[in-house]
């Protein structure tokens, strides 16, 4: 388990005169769940960004099994097996919810998407499988668009694990989410980490769920990566205290 | 009976038995379906993946110059041919035009499939109406490209070889020749989005940055959307070209103003991104249009543009859409009745 499935080195990135990730490094073990934490507009999103191949980063590397992937655009990197949920959430907003997760499997080389695919079949049980997985299979057939907030945040969630990625990057889960429903979806979490495999690296501002969840937590502040580490350590560390858990 | 069997039996009989019954109508009806071939294959990109196009009538005019250049150029010399203007008359045996035709046809459609995967890799690069913009200037510019080509007659254009069978048979058979097409594009595109494609073009019209981010290789869908389409487009006015006799850049190859947009209003009016919304828009549109040529001469394109304008401001989900969501259960759609609709079940 001491594989590194993704490492990041060094990676810096400004917007113009905004340095938004300066000199960053950190490590997602394959089969982890990792955290990432810091306060609003430390850096978080564009490390994810930046990790996916939303934009090109101005000096580091970047590897994904190994390989580097820095200069690879977002499509490319996805069907590598690398996927992103946005912060705000992205769902195809006047498809129903079977065709927002028909549409979601995989586009890897030899994966089971090609471009004229039947719609029924294994396809089909596959994405009501998944939506029972994460308690939509009632809504179904409704236009995702109509769902609430949580409810497409729990449908995004469903259509990345439709597509069998290998790492799955989260970007606050659970903002927006009803607080009742927040157990229900770290135990969803944890279970497509240890019975699908996937490995899992989390944006997260809810101290209770990262600190269940993660095994690894790494915190930035103000664009630099502050400390890293197990999340009983990081809870004690003064620097994480201060820049974000309630110094002030 | 489904309303659909209902329509298609409808049609098909319409199909079979309209130029029967009209003779005199049968380019009339001839018309209309090529109107429902150019709002429906208008739909794949413009309707199902958000990309509305105003250039495809380029494919119409392409389609049907390289099926002229090879109609004539297979027995006579193209270039001596146009520079007669028409003085010289060429005979053409029956199989030297059949088969010149079918053949002019095909590679009409071939080389409009190569010349919009070309083009798709710049235009699709466009977003909204940039890329509305972008495809109309392409038409725009093969437009004039034409009109500058003097092997292929330039602005005076090309006189087409006669059909060799007797005048009477002439409307039928290119009749023939637009309805068979227009069956077949209907059918393809009812195929290509009943499987996984068309739930990619979906998704591209939703949101596009989370299909890419999803993996789906978002232009590779597009292209090929656009690919039929130009198929069709480029083999329908190869048709075209032939029924109207003669074929020149500004009116009947690259008729922007008119087809151009049409096709466009046509496939609003009827409602985009669905499989019947074009075909029902095309025949409500040339209903309208020929009543208004007919009985409201010189007010025709000022009752036209009325009806786009309605349809624009006041109903813009078509008539197809405008039915969805009056009968959604009809169209398979499930609405949430429970008022409650943040309470899931996770």
């Amino acid at each position: 388990m001491s594989e590194n499935i993704i490492e990041v080195n060094n990676v810096s990135k400004a917007f113009g005169g905004v340095k938004a990730n300066v000199d960053i490094s950190m490590v997602v073990e394959r089969g982890s769940i990792t955290g990432i934490i810091g306060p609003n507009g430390c850096g978080k999103s564009t490390l994810f960004n930046s990790i996916v191949g939303y934009h090109p980063i101005d000096s580091g590397s970047i590897l994904f099994e190994g390989n580097e992937i820095s200069h690879l655009v977002v499509g490319d990197i996805a069907r590598l097996g690398m996927l992103r949920t946005f912060q705000q959430t992205r769902i195809y907003g006047e498809m129903d919810c079977v065709d927002n997760m028909q549409i979601s499997v995989s586009h890897r080389p030899g994966s089971q998407a090609t471009m004229f695919a039947s719609r029924r079949g294994e396809i089909r049980e596959r994405a009501e499988q998944l939506l029972e997985f994460v308690g939509l299979y009632s809504k179904r057939n409704l236009i995702s668009g109509d769902l609430s907030f949580g409810q497409q945040k729990l449908l995004e969630f469903a259509m990345a694990l439709m597509n069998e990625p290998k790492v799955l990057l989260l970007d606050e889960p659970t903002a927006g989410i009803n607080p009742t429903l927040i157990n229900g979806l770290i135990d969803r979490l944890r279970r497509a980490n240890e019975e699908l495999g996937i490995t899992l690296c989390v944006i997260e501002h809810n101290m209770r769920v990262i600190m269940n969840l993660a095994s690894d937590i790494y915190c930035l502040s103000n664009g630099k990566m502050l400390a890293s580490g197990k999340p009983e350590d990081l809870q004690n560390d003064p620097r994480v205290i201060d820049a974000y858990l309630g110094g002030h | 009976m489904t309303n659909e069997k209902i329509l298609y039996l409808g049609l098909g009989i319409f199909g079979i038995v309209g130029p029967m019954l009209f003779p005199n109508y049968t380019l009339q009806i001839a018309m209309l379906w090529i109107m429902v071939l150019m709002a429906s294959t208008w739909d794949i990109t413009g309707g199902q993946m958000g990309y509305n196009s105003l250039g495809n009538i380029t494919f119409f005019g392409v389609g049907m110059y390289v099926c002229a250049a090879i109609q004539v150029s297979m027995f006579y010399d193209l270039a001596e041919y146009t520079a007669s203007y028409g003085a010289i008359k060429p005979v053409f045996t029956e199989s030297q035009y059949f088969i010149g035709l079918i053949l002019g046809i095909v590679a009409g459609g071939v080389v409009c499939v190569g010349l919009s995967l070309l083009l798709g890799l710049a235009v699709f690069g466009l977003r909204g109406p940039y890329f509305a913009i972008g495809t109309l200037g392409v038409a725009v510019a093969m437009r004039e490209i034409v009109t500058t080509m003097d092997t292929v007659g330039g602005g005076a254009g090309i006189s087409m070889p006669f059909l060799p069978l007797p005048i009477e048979y002439r409307s039928l058979f290119f009749y023939v020749l637009c309805f068979l097409l227009a069956v077949a594009a209907h059918f393809t595109i009812r195929w290509m989005f009943s499987t996984q494609f068309g739930l990619a073009a979906n998704a591209i019209r939703d949101d596009e940055d989370k299909a890419e981010a999803m993996g789906i290789p978002t232009l590779r869908y597009k292209q090929f959307g656009w690919a039929v389409a130009a198929f069709y487009m480029g083999c329908i006015g190869a048709v075209f070209g032939n029924m109207s006799g003669y074929i020149e850049p500004q009116n009947i190859a690259f008729p922007l103003p008119t087809f151009g947009i049409f096709m466009v209003a046509m496939a609003l009016l009827g409602g985009k991104g669905t499989l019947w919304g074009p075909v029902i828009g095309a025949i409500a549109f040339h209903i309208v249009k020929e009543t208004t040529w007919t009985y409201l001469l010189d007010w025709q394109y000022i009752v036209l543009g009325l009806v786009l304008i309605v349809n624009i401001v006041y109903f813009q989900q078509g008539i197809m859409g405008w039915l969805k969501s009056m009968y959604p259960e009809k169209f398979g759609i499930v609405v949430d009745k429970s008022t409650n609709v943040s309470k899931g079940d996770a």
